[in-house]
């Protein structure tokens, strides 16, 4: 690993300062379980490195008016284990608990999980189809991006180089709502995806979809919502049926890359498969939650 | 430009000069001399680096040295009560979970902290938990029973 010079701000408003100051040449250091690698192999070369750790006020799991906010600094374990989470969206703490292993959740950040932007992250297809925002902010300026809007390429935001994620606005979803994040792990149990899908799906009258929405990790350059599969949902009523064309319409949006998980060909009809199921996924978590409240 | 870290090593204080890309792996090994602590893979994977900061596990090969300053680290040196294995390592031997021993430190630390968290977890906990700890001569059944008798015997 390079040398560079070292610094360990106590607030916010230094670590932005410093980011302005040093521009391109530097890098922020949340978790490190993706830069330090990055680092390790001199995939990235800052001169400068700001490390967040005594950045004490942005670890945070906030319910707020039908949303809940997570601070960037908040480590993976903490998003898992969260009640607050769990009850309010579930989706996030199962999702992040097929991330890595406990020693990497341990450290790694929610921000720096978003920000480092690999397509194979676990985490990134489950807030896409929440719809979550993220909070960026620089010495000068603070604006709110769709998620929808923010990875641009592997490792590649739109983040500027002097800005930072501070926070991630999650809807909670409404309670006709059902939601699932299913990863496809051929090999081991700690590994990336060799695909994931996730999906979200609001029932209304005689079970028809009011909203859904489908995204998938691991096949393409960056996490992938498959629109054109939602569009052919949305009105219809939820069947068996209706998930099969589906999740077939949604084979033809991913475009995956060859690597040592499975062929670009095998992520593809995987991706089908696996569209599929977490459809159906999520259709039981919604019936389940509407047979819970009306028995309530 | 070489900093000065103060920390806490398995309760004693230290001070040292170190520079920013110091691992936290290498310097437990090489500027302490604690060598129980081992490097594997060294990208976060296979466990053998495992120390607790501030009593959570982490891999100490992906972590910066500087970052740890002001922090309290335990390695598998400090695991043990003056001549006193913990709960943990009488298990390891008892029920031989280990057959090389390269992979033991993390094994061992890693164990440590399921039981500080939870003290008696469920077998599926076990396997959940030290998934991230890979044992090259493959002795995770003998490793699993000694995790499970030392979560037993607390
Ligand atoms: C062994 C191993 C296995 C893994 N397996 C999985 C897996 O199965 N599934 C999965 O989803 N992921 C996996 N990962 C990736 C892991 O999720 C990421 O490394 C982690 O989320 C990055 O978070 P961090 O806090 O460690 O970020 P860092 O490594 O500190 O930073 C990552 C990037 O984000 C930038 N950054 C950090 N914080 C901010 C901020 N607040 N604002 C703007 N930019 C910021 C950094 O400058 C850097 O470019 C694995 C990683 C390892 C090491
Ligand atoms: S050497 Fe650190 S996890 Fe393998
Ligand atoms: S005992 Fe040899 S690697 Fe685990």
């Amino acid at each position: 690993m390079n040398g560079f010079e070292y610094h360990a701000p106590d607030s916010l408003q230094e670590a932005l300062q410093l980011l302005q100051q040093n521009g391109e040449d530097a890098k922020l250091l949340a978790g490190g379980t993706g830069l330090i690698n990055l680092m390790k192999q001199r995939l990235a070369q800052p001169a400068v490195l700001i490390d967040l750790r005594k950045i004490s006020d942005l670890n945070y799991v906030k319910p707020d008016n039908g949303t809940l906010r997570i601070g960037a600094l908040t480590r993976h374990r903490q998003v898992e284990t969260s009640a607050e989470v769990k009850e309010r969206v579930p989706l996030l703490a199962e999702t992040y608990k097929h991330v890595a292993t406990v020693r990497i959740r341990n450290v790694a950040t929610v921000g720096g999980g978003l920000a480092h932007a690999d397509p194979n992250q676990d985490p990134p297809p489950a807030y896409l189809v929440l719809g979550a925002s993220v909070k960026a902010v620089s010495s000068s300026e603070e604006r709110t991006i769709p998620l929808d809007d923010f990875f641009v390429d592997y490792y590649e935001t739109v983040l500027q180089p002097d800005e930072m994620l501070t926070e991630i606005e999650v809807p909670v979803p409404p309670a006709n709502t059902g939601t699932a994040f299913i990863k496809f792990l051929p090999k081991t149990a700690d590994d990336y995806a060799t695909v994931s899908a996730a999906a979200l799906l609001t029932l209304g009258e005689d079970e028809v979809c009011q909203e859904v929405r489908l995204a998938f990790g691991s096949a393409g350059s960056t996490a992938i919502r498959a629109r054109g599969a939602e569009d052919m949902l949305r009105g219809q009523r939820a069947s068996v049926e209706a998930f099969r064309a589906a999740a077939e319409a949604a084979k033809d949006e991913v475009d995956p890359l060859s690597d040592p998980r499975g062929s670009a060909e095998y992520k593809r009809d995987m991706a089908e498969v696996f569209a599929r199921r977490a459809l159906e996924q999520a259709l039981a978590d919604a019936q389940a939650r509407l047979a819970a409240s009306g028995r309530r | 430009m070489a900093q000065t870290i103060q920390l806490q090593v398995n309760g004693a204080p230290y001070e040292r000069e170190i520079e920013p890309n110091r691992l936290l792996v290498d310097f437990i090994r090489y500027d302490l001399g604690l060598t129980g602590t081992k490097e594997g893979c060294s990208v976060g994977v296979c466990g053998a680096c495992a120390v607790l900061l501030d009593g959570k596990m982490v891999s100490s090969c992906l972590t910066l040295a500087a970052s740890v300053d002001g922090s309290s680290i335990t390695t598998v040196e400090g695991l043990a009560a003056e001549d006193e294995m913990n709960a943990v390592q009488r298990a390891f031997v008892d029920y031989g979970g280990y057959q090389c021993g390269i992979c033991t430190p993390g094994q061992v630390v890693a164990a440590t902290a399921l039981l500080n968290e939870n003290p008696s977890p469920t077998e599926d906990e076990v396997k959940e938990w030290m998934m991230g700890n890979l044992c090259r001569c493959t002795g995770y059944y003998k490793i699993l029973e000694a995790v499970m008798k030392a979560g037993a015997a607390k």
